[in-house]
C-alpha cells in the first residue's frame, strides 16, 4: 500500500485531464509506485471526471499496469517461443531459488516481483528478461545471479 | 515465380544527410511525394503489406484539416526486433520519414507509439528528437512528434487498437470500415505506418522510386530488415533484398539440421523442409513483418504451435467471441490430442474453427491464428499427435 499524496493531482496538471491523459497518468504511477491501487484509480477519476470503472476498466486491460502489489523491481521473464527454446526454464529457476519465491509472486520485503511476459523483442540474444524498464539479454544462470544480486545491494 | 536469391542491401541503417533529403522532399508537392511512392511499390513493412502510397494518397485526399501520421512502434509479433535496432541505430530516418508524410498528406503532427518494453530506448529517443524539431523549423517546415508508451499489449500494434490506446481506452480493435484514412486517430484521417515502412519511404524519397524498384520482384519491391532466430549460429537483424526462397534463406542462416521456418512471427506461416525450395520470402509467396524463425531437428512443433496458442490465448483482447474462445478451444484441444483425451481425428474439427476464427474474428489477430495453427499441425501432424 502506498499513499499518492498530490502525486495524482500533479500528473493531471503534467498531462492534461482529457481521456487522452489516461494512459500516461497511470503509466507514472507505475513508475513511481509500481502498481495502482484501488485507492490510486478512484483519485484519477475524480480528476480527470470519469467512473472509477473507466479507469479500472482500462488499466486492468494492459499488463504493465499492474493492479495487484508489486515488488519493487519487477521482472519479467520472456517465456515466447525463442527464449523458451534457450532456456527460460533454467532462469526461472535460478530467480526462484535466489528470490525463495515463484512466479507470479513478490518477495516479503517488497524488493522483488517475479513474473513471466510474452516476446519482449530480443530474440536474437535469448534468453532475456525485463527488470523494470532494463531488458538483461544472453542470460545464463550464472549472469541472472549477478544481475539479481546487482538490484538486491541498490 | 522470380528468384532473386538471397543479396544483402544496406538502405536502413545507412547513414544519410537528413537534411538535404527533406529539403528535396519539402520542394516537392505532394503529388510528387505520393507518385515516388506509390512508384517504388512499397508495401507497409509491419507485415499486413498495405501498398504504401496508396495509404497515403487515401489519407491526403482527405478534406480535413486536421490529420495525422503515427508511426507504429508496438512491435510485438514473437521475432520480430529489427524495429527497435532502427530506432536504436537511425532514429533520425524515422523521424524524418513521418516529416515527408507529413508533408505528402498535409498533417502538422506525429504520434510514435512505442511498446512499453522498448522504453529504455526513450532518453536517447528524445534527445534525437529534440535535434530533429531543431533542423525542421530551421528548414522552415512545422511538424511535431510526440510519444506515446504502450504498457504491455500485443494487441495495440493492430493499427484501430493502437489509436484506442493513445485515446486512452482499452485496446480493442475497431470494426472497419472506417478505415484510418478517412477515420483514424481521434477520427480524424490518419495514416498509420510501421517503423520501417516510414525509413524506407525516405529513402525512396532519397534514391527515387525508379531506382527502388530495381530492388526485389514484382509482388514484393526492395529490401527488408529481417529478424533472425531460433536455431541459428547467426541470430540477428539483416536487410535483404526480397525474392529469396527459404531454401537460399536457410543456407545462409540455418545450422544445417534446419527442419522447419517459422516465416511471419506466430501469425505467420510455418515452411517445412521439404517446402523450402520453392516456396518465396515476400507477398507472392509467405508475407513477413521480418520474423524469422528457424527450428532445428531437436525441436518439437508441439511445443512451438502451444507456446504460439498461450501467446495468442493471452493476447486476445476478449472482444470477440471467435478469437476469445476459439484460442482457448484450440489451446486445449492439441492439449487433449496430446494426452490422448481426444483421437487424432479431432484435430480436424479443430482445423475447421482455425478457419471459422478467419473468417469471423474482427481483426487481424484471431484472423491470422489459423497461419500458424494449420500449416503447423498439416505439415508436423505426428509431432502434434505423439
Amino acid at each position: 500500500m502506498y499513499h499518492t499524496g498530490n502525486l495524482v493531482k500533479e500528473l493531471a496538471d503534467k498531462h492534461g485531464r482529457q481521456r487522452e491523459n489516461l494512459m500516461p497518468i497511470l503509466q507514472d504511477i507505475v513508475r513511481k509506485y509500481n502498481y495502482l491501487t484501488d485507492e490510486a484509480m478512484v483519485e484519477v477519476a475524480t480528476e480527470l471526471d470519469i467512473s472509477a470503472a473507466e479507469v479500472y476498466g482500462t488499466a486492468s486491460f494492459y499488463t504493465f499496469l499492474d493492479t495487484q502489489e508489486r515488488g519493487k523491481n519487477v521482472i519479467r521473464v520472456c517465456k515466447t517461443i525463442t527464449c523458451s527454446m534457450k532456456g527460460k526454464n533454467d532462469i526461472i529457476a535460478v530467480l526462484e531459488d535466489i528470490l525463495k519465491i515463484k512466479v507470479g509472486e513478490t518477495t516479503p520485503d517488497k524488493m522483488f516481483t517475479l513474473v513471466e511476459t510474452n516476446c519482449i523483442g530480443w530474440c536474437h540474444k535469448a534468453p532475456a528478461m525485463l527488470i523494470n524498464d532494463m531488458p538483461y539479454t544472453d542470460l545464463t544462470p550464472q549472469t541472472v545471479i549477478d544481475v539479481v544480486k546487482g538490484y538486491m545491494s541498490k | 515465380m522470380e528468384n532473386k536469391g538471397l543479396s544483402k542491401v544496406d538502405l536502413i541503417f545507412e547513414e544519410i544527410n537528413a537534411k538535404e533529403v527533406l529539403q528535396k522532399a519539402f520542394a516537392m508537392t505532394s503529388e510528387e511525394i505520393i507518385q515516388q511512392v506509390l512508384e517504388s511499390g512499397l508495401k507497409g513493412r509491419g507485415g499486413a503489406g498495405f501498398p504504401t502510397g496508396l495509404k497515403w494518397k487515401y489519407t491526403a485526399a482527405e478534406k480535413e484539416s486536421e490529420k495525422y501520421i503515427v508511426c507504429n512502434a508496438d512491435e510485438g509479433e514473437p521475432g520480430t526486433f529489427k524495429d527497435r535496432e532502427i530506432l536504436d541505430k537511425v532514429p533520425y530516418k524515422v523521424y524524418g520519414g513521418m516529416a515527408i508524410a507529413g508533408k505528402a498528406m498535409g498533417a502538422r503532427k506525429g504520434f510514435i507509439y512505442l511498446r512499453g518494453e522498448y522504453r529504455f530506448l526513450l532518453p536517447q529517443l528524445f534527445i534525437e528528437l529534440h535535434k530533429f524539431h531543431k533542423m525542421i523549423k530551421e528548414i522552415g517546415f512545422d511538424f511535431q512528434i510526440e510519444y506515446r508508451m504502450g504498457s504491455g499489449a500485443y494487441i495495440c500494434g493492430e493499427e484501430s487498437a493502437l489509436f484506442e490506446s493513445i485515446e486512452g481506452f482499452r485496446g480493442e480493435p475497431r470494426n472497419k470500415p472506417p478505415y484510418p484514412t478517412t477515420s483514424g486517430l481521434f477520427s480524424k484521417p490518419t495514416s498509420i505506418n510501421n517503423v520501417e515502412t516510414l525509413v524506407t519511404a525516405m529513402m525512396i524519397i532519397k534514391m527515387g522510386g525508379a531506382e527502388y524498384v530495381k530492388l526485389g520482384t514484382k509482388d514484393s519491391r526492395g529490401s527488408k530488415v529481417f529478424s533472425i532466430s531460433g536455431d541459428t549460429p547467426i541470430p540477428g537483424i539483416f536487410e535483404l533484398e526480397l525474392g529469396m526462397s527459404v531454401q537460399e534463406f536457410v543456407n545462409e542462416f540455418g545450422d544445417g539440421d534446419t527442419k522447419a521456418v517459422q516465416v511471419g512471427g506466430a501469425s505467420g506461416f510455418c515452411v517445412p523442409r521439404k517446402r523450402f525450395i520453392e516456396t518465396i520470402i515476400g507477398f507472392e509467396g509467405v508475407p513477413t513483418g521480418g520474423s524469422m524463425k528457424l527450428f532445428n531437428s531437436s525441436r518439437s512443433m508441439y511445443n512451438v504451435l502451444h507456446n504460439y496458442l498461450e501467446f495468442f490465448t493471452e493476447e486476445s483482447c476478449g472482444q470477440c467471441t471467435p478469437c476469445r474462445v476459439g484460442c482457448q478451444q484450440l489451446l486445449k484441444g492439441i492439449e487433449k490430442v496430446k494426452k490422448g483425451e481426444a483421437k487424432s481425428t479431432y484435430l480436424n474439427e479443430l482445423i475447421k474453427l482455425a478457419d471459422t476464427m478467419k473468417v469471423a474474428s474482427k481483426c487481424g489477430l484471431g484472423q491470422s491464428v489459423g497461419n500458424a495453427f494449420r500449416s503447423i499441425v498439416e505439415n508436423f501432424r505426428e509431432e502434434v499427435i505423439y
